[in-house]
């Protein structure tokens, strides 16, 4: 049943969120370390342990698979709540340093990407699941 | 008249979030075709769609007068429920689905790289930028700097330090302005940085660091590559928070005292 993978995505989040949370309190901040990036692992090992298990029923698949595919709409409803008045208004400096950094850090990303660059592939592999996820948007 | 509008409104009210998914689904569905009818698919439909919605927050703030663009009329309220951290993070979350472990791994050290850089170049860089205005002590320095960071650095790092409240103000909006730049010119840096595989949006990510803005810019990008963004700049944030008080504060303390 669908609500099988969404139950799943969902306990991933809050468990990645909670030792979030507590990594911040154990380093005496008070900010989420890392949540999202612990939950997305776990749904990558959890589910690819019951996809080999052969427990990751298409109609369980699809339960996880429409909130990725409905990633897209959040991102223009997020786009379209932002503070965008209060950005524009936040005067020179905040336009300044917001612009400068902007264009810094685009400048770096091919300078990090050369570090430690692995002679492996480096091309999107179009997986199954990548691909069963183009309902498109 | 009036009664046919408030019955209308008391629906779209009640039913806010369902409004929401209608309202973005046109703003999308317009988009895509805007994308194909006007650009001939040279600038992505979510581009275009991101793009309206930063205009209509821009709109929605100035008709409010609230912080949450248009989330603030009541209609539209559900935007707010629907474009929120809650169901953002689920949904980031559902696109690393289905990616393989190893692509993430293989990574590693980049990514590392990627979020130390990425914090302290963006926390050095807004500093000289707010000494270049005019706030020269180390404290507002290391604020607006944390605001170039993202929009929860700047003000965590200048409540830590004990900051006055306009330079808070000026960090959120340093912070705003990144994502907002973020959200709308990586589709049009990406080729130029060689964004198009996992490894550099993982590097992107923890370059950028700001979640609202990788998460957008790299859906108008490729929407394959979204989960990669997404795992570095996780991290971001709560490595701003640590170093800003601290480390950075201290440097940029020794620097200009």
């Amino acid at each position: 049943m669908a609500i099988y993978g969404t139950a799943l995505l969902s306990l991933c989040l809050l468990v990645g969120m909670i030792v979030g949370k507590l990594l911040g309190l154990a380093m005496g901040i008070n900010a989420n370390v890392g949540g999202v990036g612990i939950a997305m692992l776990l749904l990558i090992i959890i589910s690819g342990r019951l996809q080999a298990a052969g427990r990751m029923l298409p109609p369980t698949k699809n339960g996880v698979l429409f909130w990725s595919a409905i990633y897209i709409p959040v991102v223009v409803a997020m786009s379209a709540s932002q503070n965008v008045l209060a950005a524009v208004n936040g005067g020179a400096v905040a336009i300044a340093a917001g612009f400068v950094v902007v264009i810094v850090s685009f400048a770096m990303v091919p300078l990090v990407s050369r570090i430690g660059r692995s002679t492996g592939v480096d091309s999107l592999v179009e997986t199954e699941d990548a691909a069963s996820k183009g309902f498109d948007v | 008249m009036t009664d046919f509008l408030g019955a209308v409104e008391s629906v779209l009210v009640k039913y806010s979030l369902v409004t929401a998914f209608a309202f973005v689904g046109t703003i999308v569905w317009l988009s895509y075709v805007a994308s194909q009818r006007i650009t001939k698919g040279r600038l992505h439909g979510s581009a275009i769609a991101i793009l309206i919605g930063l205009l209509l927050a821009y709109v929605g703030g100035k008709v409010s007068g609230g912080e949450k663009g248009l989330a603030d009329i009541p209609c539209l309220a559900g935007l707010g429920v629907m474009g929120g951290a809650m169901l953002r993070d689920l949904a980031i979350v559902a696109t690393a689905f289905g990616v393989r472990l190893d692509e993430f791994l293989k990574t590693g050290i980049s990514g590392v790289v990627s979020l130390l850089a990425g914090v302290l170049v963006s926390f050095f860089v807004g500093a000289i930028v707010a000494y270049g205005f005019g706030y020269r002590d180390a404290i507002s320095m290391t604020t607006i700097g944390g605001g170039a960071a993202t929009y929860i650095v700047g003000p965590v790092t200048g409540a830590a330090l004990g900051a006055s409240s306009e330079v808070k103000a000026l960090s959120i909006a340093a912070g705003l302005i990144k994502s907002i730049l973020v959200m709308t010119l990586t589709p049009l840096a990406a080729k130029w940085i060689g964004l198009d595989n996992p490894r550099s949006a993982l590097i992107f990510g923890g370059l950028m660091g700001t979640t609202s803005g990788v998460a957008g810019g790299l859906a108008a990008t490729d929407e394959r590559l979204v989960p990669y963004g997404a795992m570095t700049a996780t991290f971001y944030t709560g490595l701003g928070c640590l170093l800003g008080p601290s480390l950075v504060f201290f440097v940029i303390r020794m620097i200009v005292e």
